[in-house]
């Protein structure tokens, strides 16, 4: 019995303890990005943004959250109703899984696996789905219309996207992210590796489906893409999982390119603030640049999207890959 | 150990459960999302035989990009799938003679790997050190360094394919209008406006 308590019983709590203090936090992260998203996009169109729901509207998403409880869930009459149901919750679930192997901190994450990388992009890759049978099951051309358009552009940044993670990789020499922030050590790779990671950091916003690459769910065109027949918490479901990836892609473009939780210089004003900080303070930079793209960009047509993936990012990664591999042989500088 | 076995026994059901769902679904959507259910538990399964880089290729490879183009497909095509069923069981007896081909041959196969005479040596062959070389690792030096050859040759018979399908379905159709980018950028304001004097009641 007392094995039985030792051996499963106390990990496991310890476990779920764990998990909790990264779920908690990532929710308050998606709250107060939601609010800072109204807000400075408010500010950049000289509006006031929310402001009635307690000081400078900081409360304004718990009370949007509210409301979407209490509102009630609509099912349509055509909906495929079990895939109408699933979809939400799988997007939701997908877009908070994959923070169990990033690291905020040194040794600051639940689980240190080897292919810790392959893992995040598997996560990411798997995010369609949420979208496709959410656009099939609700039986409505606008929703089937943005699905379609997300599936094709997400499989289409993807390429690009993976091609740039392998020429991070071949600088690292390992799959694990921890390894991958501590070769940033002596110089993060946004600087030998900037193209790369530009075409990264617009895959991304490609990949999260946001401006100026939000055709799934285009008002101009589709109402609100795949998202038209969602009412009330499947919904909000959509909503928060749209953040949380946004979230997550921001801390994979940390990890990859800009040293993780390192701070610029190991000299005495940047190392007093501890790592986790240091994490935090990036991916919000990163994040910013996200909402910046929304108030600053017009959405881009179709197939301008589609050239600009295949034609342009694509054999530029590729060439990339190649010309890095290569420099990597000729210097001896491969791990 | 238990959680182990409970954790196999797990993904196991949902792999079988899920391909027989395949079969029998009566939507064609729901079957390719059964079959997307069946890749990501024999995932699980590849990640309790220690083989985490082979679990994470084939959610990444098969659920990330293939099936969803199996879906996009199944979801575009509008079949009358009704029709396509109904000789169903006139092939039934095909489909048994099949599945039971392919029993009797994995379990050749497992008599063979536990009969065969060059097993043991083979089993004895010297293996990469599990501590010393992640799997990733060993399976980049299989492929990349004692049989890039063959992996060059794989490829090449690869990039036949995908030319000969490229060929086999573009046609050239005259008439279209295409969107040239050169041109649009080399457009200056000289080529695009022209001031005219307009004298009154005139026009242009």
């Amino acid at each position: 019995m007392v094995e039985l308590w030792n051996i499963y019983i106390w990990p496991l709590i310890w476990i779920l303890a764990k998990i909790l203090l990264i779920v908690i936090p990532l929710f308050l992260a998606v709250a107060y990005l939601v609010w800072s998203e109204r807000k400075v996009i408010g500010l950049m169109q000289q509006r006031m943004g929310p402001n009635v729901v307690g000081p400078w509207g900081i409360w304004q998403s718990f009370a949007d959250v509210l409301k979407l409880l209490l509102k009630e869930t609509i099912l349509p009459t055509g909906a495929n109703k079990i895939v109408f149901l699933i979809a939400p919750m799988l997007t939701f679930v997908l877009a908070f899984v994959a923070w169990a192997v990033i690291p905020v901190g040194e040794g600051w994450v639940l689980a240190n696996i080897n292919v810790g990388i392959m893992y995040l992009f598997a996560i990411s890759s798997l995010g369609v789905y949420g979208i496709v049978m959410a656009g099939w099951a609700s039986n409505s051309r606008y929703s089937f219309l943005g699905a379609m358009r997300s599936a094709a552009q997400m499989v289409s940044y993807e390429i690009s996207m993976g091609l740039v993670i392998v020429t991070v990789l071949m600088c690292v020499g390992s799959l694990n992210l921890t390894d991958i922030v501590e070769a940033q050590r002596t110089v993060w790779y946004v600087v030998p590796l900037l193209p790369m990671a530009v075409v990264f950091f617009i895959s991304t916003l490609a990949e999260t489906n946001r401006h100026p690459f939000d055709l799934p769910e285009a008002e101009a065109e589709l109402v609100a893409g795949y998202q038209t027949e969602y009412s009330a918490m499947s919904f909000a479901l959509f909503f928060v999982g749209e953040y949380a990836n946004m979230i997550m892609m921001s801390s994979m473009t940390v990890i990859l390119f800009l040293g993780g939780w390192l701070p610029p210089m190991d000299i005495a004003p940047f190392n007093w603030l501890p790592g986790p900080l240091w994490f935090g303070i990036k991916v919000a930079a990163i994040l910013f640049i996200f909402i910046w793209a929304r108030a600053a960009f017009p959405r881009y047509r179709y197939d301008q999207l589609m050239r600009l993936g295949w034609k342009v990012f694509l054999p530029m990664s590729l060439l990339w890959v190649v010309g890095t591999a290569g420099v990597l042989v000729a210097f001896d500088l491969a791990p | 150990m238990i959680v182990h076995a409970l954790a196999f026994y797990l993904f196991a059901a949902v792999v079988v459960a899920s391909a027989v769902m395949v079969v029998m679904a009566r939507n064609p959507v729901h079957s390719v999302l059964f079959l997307i259910l069946a890749f990501f538990s024999a995932a699980g399964l590849f990640v309790l035989l220690g083989a985490e880089f082979l679990a994470m290729l084939l959610v990444v490879v098969y659920v990330g990009a293939v099936a969803v183009l199996f879906l996009f497909v199944v979801m575009m095509l509008d079949v009358n799938f009704a029709a396509l069923r109904e000789g169903v069981l006139d092939y039934l007896p095909y489909g048994l003679v099949v599945g039971l081909v392919m029993l009797v041959e994995l379990g050749m196969l497992y008599g063979a790997w536990v009969t065969g005479p060059e097993v043991a040596m083979m089993a004895t062959s010297p293996m990469p050190d599990i501590a010393q070389v992640s799997n990733t690792e060993a399976l980049g030096q299989l492929l990349y360094t004692k049989y890039i050859y063959l992996f060059q040759a794989a490829g090449m018979i690869l990039l036949v394919a995908m030319i000969g399908a490229i060929v086999l379905s573009n046609r050239q159709r005259d008439g279209v209008r295409r969107q040239v980018i050169a041109n649009q950028v080399a457009r200056t304001r000289k080529d695009a406006v022209e001031m005219k004097k307009v004298t009154p009641g005139g026009g242009i």
